[in-house]
């Protein structure tokens, strides 16, 4: 007969797959046995612990976007997408609900703050060479998330329904009026018979100018569509960082290095040691 | 601390745990903190409800798109605002495939690339950050050029009168088009000039025309910009369906 075990270690055992005292095998099961961890591989590359290869910033646009999803449905409590509220849910989150504006804040600046650490990403990406083969897939997955970090900003623009808000979007759909043969302004409008009621601005908008229509569908393009995509494409840009071998790095460096020399071609990462 | 695992294949890996999760979480911190503090200290911006009836002077997009909306200063919307950040989202898509160079992947060099990495800098900085800073920091009524300690005056409207650059070569119009087409021909002659070097070798064809459109394209920009501000030129090329 085996022994019985405790109420507590049956709870423990049925919760955790494993102990966490530091032995390699747990350090392995840490990551491999946690849904969130096993993102990671078990084991990584020394050199892309190194801030001063990768900058964090992929990491940290990731983070940003986490922030942004939080603050920004505790911000769907308090806004209704119509004109005739929008503006004064704004007023009243700065002055009424409480810890309305730090929600806000933290959502607005997180989202600044995440356009341009998705920037610099790509530029360590591009400096550092990590597009290249096998990688080619992955860096456009990045471009696409790139632009739909920016598409998110811009939708999230028009929602406090300020002045600011109103006319920047009125300057940056303006251009969709100016595309070619499907907007009423661009050239070849003549030939599709476009106008400011059926072109590719009237789309976004819901009609010739930024009003009612505009901010439902700006509302649900930033709190649905567009974070769904994201999404699912940081989900595909997750698992190619893995299967393309993992972060990219310096070609590996087999031979044994001269003792006190660093070996050819180390680029500066050091050797393999025993520290 | 390092064990060697029995798995690990690779010549300098470490234990994901601790080693890189405990620099994700410092890093969260550190980034939580920052943006808690700066959210408490500074807050978002909230102007006057807003009023179709009252246009702004000057009204800007979002500051991350004010290096586009700077470039409608030079060109008529349909490039500044829809070909150029299209062509900027193709062309980023195509790098890896347009770029053969095997060396440097995966760590820092100049040396070894220096023509990808310069042009990707001079795009990525000359032409897109340093117009958002021009646009954030520069723009004021009228979209008038104000340096951010210049108070500004809605009576300031430099009146420029620009002129078409075959008027100013004194051509027929229709040049204008044998201009711009010649400036991407630049490729071809560049191409039978060069086209048994190793470097085209190793691009082809396909590659070579590709890259050639995109950096043209990419230089064409400054080019229209200074033809504005030293010879006051409005359009290289004009047609009754389309200005560039």
């Amino acid at each position: 007969m085996t022994r019985r075990p405790s109420l507590w270690r049956q709870f423990y055992n049925s919760v955790f797959r494993h102990r966490f005292d530091d032995t390699p095998r747990n350090r392995l099961l840490q990551i491999t046995s946690n849904v969130f961890l096993h993102l990671h591989p078990a084991t990584i590359r020394r050199h892309g612990l190194r801030l001063r290869y990768t900058w964090g910033m992929g990491g940290l646009s990731f983070l940003m976007f986490l922030v942004t999803v939080v603050t920004g449905v505790i911000l769907m409590f308090y806004y209704r997408p119509t004109a005739a509220f929008a503006y004064i849910d704004m007023k009243n989150l700065q002055h009424e609900i409480p810890f309305g504006m730090i929600q806000r804040n933290m959502h607005r600046w997180g989202a600044h703050a995440m356009v341009i650490l998705v920037w610099f990403h790509m530029l360590r990406v591009f400096l550092s060479g990590s597009y290249k083969a096998p990688r080619e897939f992955n860096w456009g997955v990045g471009v696409i998330l790139l632009t739909l970090t920016m598409l998110l900003s811009f939708t999230g623009y028009l929602l406090p329904w300020d002045q600011l808000a109103r006319w920047a979007i009125t300057v940056g759909t303006n251009m969709a009026a100016a595309t070619p043969f499907l907007g009423h302004q661009g050239p070849g409008a003549g030939l599709t018979g476009v106008t400011e009621r059926n072109d590719l601005r009237a789309l976004l908008l819901g009609g010739p100018q930024v009003g009612d229509p505009a901010i439902l569908r700006f509302y649900v393009l930033h709190c649905i569509f567009l974070p769904m995509i994201a999404a699912i494409l940081m989900i595909v840009h997750f698992w190619r960082v893995r299967k393309d071998g993992g972060i990219s790095g310096p070609p590996h460096v087999d031979e044994e290095p001269r003792p006190g020399r660093a070996p050819a071609r180390s680029h500066g990462f050091r050797p393999k040691t025993e520290d | 601390m390092t064990e060697r695992q029995p798995d690990e294949t690779l010549p300098d890996a470490v234990t994901t745990w601790p080693h890189l999760v405990r620099i994700e979480l410092l890093a969260t911190l550190a980034a939580m903190v920052l943006l808690t503090v700066w959210s408490i200290v500074v807050d978002a911006p909230l102007e006057e409800a807003a009023d179709p009836n009252r246009t702004p002077d000057p009204s800007k997009a979002p500051w991350y798109f004010l290096g586009l909306q700077e470039l409608l200063v030079y060109f008529d919307p349909w490039i500044a605002g829809v070909m150029v950040p299209l062509f900027i989202i193709l062309g980023l898509l195509a790098i890896p495939y347009l770029d053969r160079n095997p060396n440097g992947a995966g760590y820092y060099t100049l040396r070894e690339r220096p023509f990808a990495i310069s042009a990707f800098l001079f795009g990525f900085l000359g032409l897109w950050v340093l117009p958002i800073v021009i646009g954030v920091f520069c723009r004021g009524p009228g979209w008038n050029w104000y340096w951010p300690w210049e108070a500004w005056d809605i009576a300031k409207t430099p009146h420029l009168t620009n002129i078409n650059l075959t008027d100013l070569l004194g051509i027929p119009a229709s040049l204008g088009g044998v201009l711009v087409l010649g400036w991407y021909g630049l490729a071809l002659l560049f191409w039978l000039w060069q086209r048994k070097s190793a470097g085209l070798q190793r691009l082809g064809g396909a590659r070579f025309a590709i890259t050639a459109f995109l950096l043209l394209t990419m230089a064409a920009i400054p080019v229209k910009m200074a033809l504005r501000l030293l010879l006051n030129v409005k359009y290289v090329w004009v047609t009754p369906w389309f200005n560039v």
